[in-house]
């Protein structure tokens, strides 16, 4: 929208994001005021502790995985760019316009967010899911009065069900797979306010 | 803690009873139609009954008085009776699934109505207008206010003024309107009833009730936004409806109306609505700051919550104002700050009562509605009680129908048709119009035909939408895939992607309502925390969420002691079988995948929002979930502060108390060797896998409260 875009000048790479994600406009400057406001200290860059002031994140079991999510190994801080980028995955699929210079897979589609999805699994990015990861987020996902030994046999299960080439870990396409009935985009997908 | 539980409990239902013995007795029925079986009581003779007369030669030894005692007796059984006939449904479990309590009440109602009546006797005045009133509504208003979700409230706070205020105003201009057309047809028979009188009769009936709306709601698991914006329309169309009754009964008698009165309506409206929430801040924010001072009066504590809750209610009443918002506003405000300051028990104490007489409330009132409609003198019109069915129903699908579409561009998540299909269909009309219509004015000529009406109207949407909503939605809803034919895969990445999801968005945020709450939040740190609360340091919230939890998990762990140990036979010899971890290519039955589904389902914690089966209008709120959630977190926090002093999984593994380890029986005792006071904070409590004897409740309970000294905060102080 032609007026908007005259308030994104002060937006860093404001343009490109606008191209490279599929955010209107307006949907770009709202997540430029709520960047802002986490941003407490005004320094342009978000870091782990101003994510986990939002309350009710830290009511979510993988709460501290999803803010994981945002800052990769080794950055220490977050840009609004990167910011928009990672909250680019949970557009609906069908919000993609056609972008000139759209070159690679966009953020929103289904191999997009399964990927979001496989990482906040892989904690150490080695490409699999190993029974250990799998278990970790069993054990933050489930009750305390699941034992032990519960865990140990659905995670068995789950690994014994996806596990193609019986390396005992799930690798990336094996959860595409497994996950192929899903409705990813449905399930994955966030309504951003116009 | 259950010994003064009992006493708190009995304190004040003997003060709820003599409030209802002292109401019935100076009671005078506002309707000749159905006496009053209170007789006066008897005046005793100066002196005990045992030696009346002075000159009676032998000693009585067996002698009955009955009227002196007949009041608050005949409550009593009211209430066994109605309290038996709600066990009663419970027994037969899969009755109420399909069919809400509130029908099985006014069936139960109906039945001993009608023995009542064959043996003609009369009913008590319990639905007189002052009665119920004053004595059966503040309850149920009051646990629907003090259990009432906070933050989704105030976020469709818009919504919800919208359909209460608007949509009221529609529904009852609308079938005002439409009656009043059908009154002019002659084939009826009502063409004495004039404009002023259709419109009073279609304010009473659109009125939308929250006891019979909530009753239904919580057998079927809408999502929480409809939950929200229904609950919220119910509490708050009442100030409408108290505006547009006292309006059109003042118009009624008047000859003409004159635009200078509607205007004086609209401001009156105003006057109502803000009034009642004024009054309930205020009397809310007294409240907190008398809990501010009851730290050596523990055992009062939860009468203050009653006692100013129910003053907002009777002084809006006394300016004729909305009581209903009062109290709900009262709660509201009241809750957050009270809970602060009042004591653990206290806490559950007041938890508890307030649903216990909001469950005896409602009992009643549904039971009498049965009775007293075998009992009143009815009076036909085919005609116009189908009709007033037919645009009860049409308006109201009308009204959702064209506000929604106004209100939804300014929704986050806007309404769809099947949101939009649950509000029509679950405005249910219930007690509250029946009251309503009992007060009406005995110059109108047709109220017989207005109390019928009503009652048939109550009765139809009691029943017949009760009843079939559930199937409707069910049908409705697109439901999920069978769970069994989903992998443990599907269901575990689908539960991980719904947290995710959750959790994006709340970190985006709630946009629209974000700025007002910030503010607020500001404002509360810095000066009412100050004032109303004791202890006010600012925590976050982890830290003091956890140190009231922790207490309770405490005492929780070593109620539950005792408790199930009876864990799955399959899921034992899976233990035994699964010894070694790396045990490859283990066959899994289907009674094994069978059990873990259900783990799965029954385990997984729930989405934040979403569709939510809430835990029901008759449960205490579960926070397990949070709690559980809570101290892993914390738990977490610890030990990325002191690592190495940590074993590597604290906090999951101890808290199988359910899973003995073979070769222990129930009484092993606690290890004493295991307490330690540096650091490991959590361990003395949750010791893995072994029970502890009930002896040791009161080493651990010394320990628990010297060990909550959390390095970050002041020192954790006993209540």
């Amino acid at each position: 929208m032609g007026s908007n875009s005259s308030n994104m000048n002060h937006i860093p790479d404001g343009q490109q994001l606008l191209q490279d994600t599929g955010f209107s406009a307006a949907q770009i400057i709202r997540l430029y005021e709520r960047f802002e406001f986490l941003d407490k200290d005004n320094t342009g860059h978000l870091r782990p502790e101003d994510l986990e002031t939002v309350p009710d994140l830290d009511m979510n079991p993988i709460g501290a995985r999803i803010i994981g999510a945002f800052f990769p190994p080794g950055k220490e801080t977050l840009d609004f760019g990167s910011f928009v980028r990672i909250l680019a995955h949970f557009l609906p699929a069908d919000s993609n316009r056609t972008r000139a210079g759209a070159q690679q897979e966009p953020a929103n589609s289904t191999t997009g967010k399964l990927r979001f999805a496989f990482q906040l699994y892989d904690q150490d990015r080695d490409g699999k899911i190993s029974r250990d990861e799998l278990l970790q987020v069993l054990r933050s996902m489930l009750g305390l009065q699941v034992t032990e030994e519960q865990l140990q046999c659905i995670a068995e299960r789950a690994i014994q069900e996806a596990d193609a080439d019986k390396d005992d870990a799930i690798s990336f396409d094996e959860f595409r797979k497994s996950l192929e009935k899903v409705d990813i985009d449905h399930k994955m997908s966030i309504r951003f306010l116009r | 803690m259950s010994i003064r539980c009992r006493f708190h409990m009995e304190y004040l239902v003997f003060i709820v009873l003599l409030i209802l013995l002292h109401g019935s007795r100076g009671e005078v029925p506002t309707r000749p139609i159905s006496a009053v079986t209170i007789l006066p009581p008897v005046k005793p003779d100066d002196g005990p009954q045992a030696f009346p007369n002075a000159d009676k030669a032998n000693l009585p030894v067996f002698t009955m008085d009955y009227p002196r005692i007949q009041i608050p007796f005949e409550i009593t059984l009211w209430v066994l009776l109605a309290s038996f006939a709600k066990i009663g449904f419970h027994v037969y479990h899969k009755i109420t699934i399909w069919v809400p309590e509130s029908c099985l009440l006014i069936s139960i109602g109906l039945i001993v109505g009608g023995i009542m009546f064959s043996v003609h006797e009369e009913p008590p005045a319990v639905l007189s207008s002052n009665v119920f009133f004053l004595y059966m509504l503040p309850p149920i208003v009051l646990d629907s206010g003090y259990f009432m979700p906070t933050r989704p409230f105030f976020e469709n706070i818009g919504t919800v003024l919208w359909f209460a205020v608007v949509g009221t105003l529609w529904n009852s201009i609308g079938i005002g309107m439409s009656l009043f057309a059908i009154c002019q047809i002659e084939a009826f028979g009502v063409q004495d009833i004039n404009l002023q009188e259709n419109l009073l009769f279609a304010t009473i009936i659109s009125a939308v009730d929250p006891v019979a709306v909530l009753s239904v709601f919580e057998d079927v698991s809408v999502n929480e936004q409809l939950y929200i914006v229904v609950f919220g329309e119910c509490l708050f169309n009442d100030a409408v409806t108290v505006v547009l009754y006292n309006m059109f009964n003042f118009v009624a008698e008047m000859p003409v109306v004159e635009p200078v009165d509607v205007f004086l309506g609209v401001a009156r409206f105003f006057v109502v609505g803000l009034g009642g929430m004024g009054f309930g801040v205020l009397f809310g924010f007294v409240a907190a700051f008398t809990t501010r001072f009851t730290s050596r009066v523990r055992e009062i504590e939860p009468l203050f919550i009653f006692m100013y809750s129910y003053l907002a209610y009777l002084v809006a009443e006394l300016f004729a104002i909305s009581s209903i918002m009062a109290i709900v506003t009262c709660a509201l405000t009241m809750k957050y700050y009270v809970e602060e300051n009042v004591s653990q028990r206290s806490c559950t104490t007041i938890r508890h009562v307030v649903k216990m007489l909001g469950s005896i409330s409602e009992t009643l009132i549904f039971f009498f509605l049965g009775v007293v409609t075998i009992t009143t003198e009815h009076e036909w019109n085919w005609g116009y009680i189908l009709f007033t069915l037919l645009f009860a129903f049409i308006w109201r699908g009308l009204g959702v129908l064209v506000l929604t579409q106004i209100i939804n561009p300014f929704r986050t998540i806007p309404f769809n048709m099947k949101d939009q299909f649950g509000l029509a269909y679950g405005g249910l009309r219930g007690a509250i119009s029946f009251a309503l219509v009992f007060t009406l004015p005995d110059n109108i000529g047709r109220k017989q035909l207005f109390v019928t009406a009503t009652i048939a109207i109550i009765l139809f949407t009691v029943f017949l939408q009760g009843i079939s909503i559930r199937p409707l939605i069910e049908y409705i809803n697109v439901r999920r895939t069978n769970r069994n034919l989903d992998t443990i895969n599907v269901e575990v990445h689908c539960r991980l992607m719904e947290h995710t999801i959750a959790g994006i968005e709340d970190l985006c945020g709630q946009w629209s309502h974000f700025y007002w709450k910030d503010k607020f939040m500001k404002f509360n740190n810095r000066i009412l925390r100050r004032i109303l609360i004791r202890d006010n340091r600012a925590e976050s919230s982890i830290v003091a969420l956890y140190k009231k939890l922790e207490l309770q998990n405490a005492m929780e762990i070593l109620d539950t002691v005792t408790g199930d140990i009876s864990a799955a036979p399959s899921i034992v010899s899976l233990y035994r079988g699964n010894k070694v971890a790396a045990k490859p290519k283990k066959k899994f039955k289907a009674a094994d995948l069978k059990n873990m589904h259900d783990i799965l389902s029954k385990n997984m914690y729930k989405i934040r929002q979403r569709t939510v089966a809430f835990t029901g209008k008759h449960a205490l709120p579960n926070d397990s979930q949070t709690k559980e959630i809570l101290i892993r977190r914390h738990a977490s926090i610890r030990r990325s502060l002191r690592p190495g002093s940590f074993q590597t999984t604290v906090v999951p593994k101890s808290h199988k108390y359910f899973s003995l380890p073979a070769g222990k029986s129930l009484d092993s005792k606690f290890p004493p060797g295991r307490l330690s006071y540096t650091g490991e904070t959590l361990k003395p409590l949750l010791t893995p896998q072994h029970l502890m004897s009930p002896f040791d409740f009161t080493l651990i309970w010394q320990k628990t409260s010297f060990l909550l000294h959390l390095d970050t905060t002041s020192p954790f102080k006993t209540k």
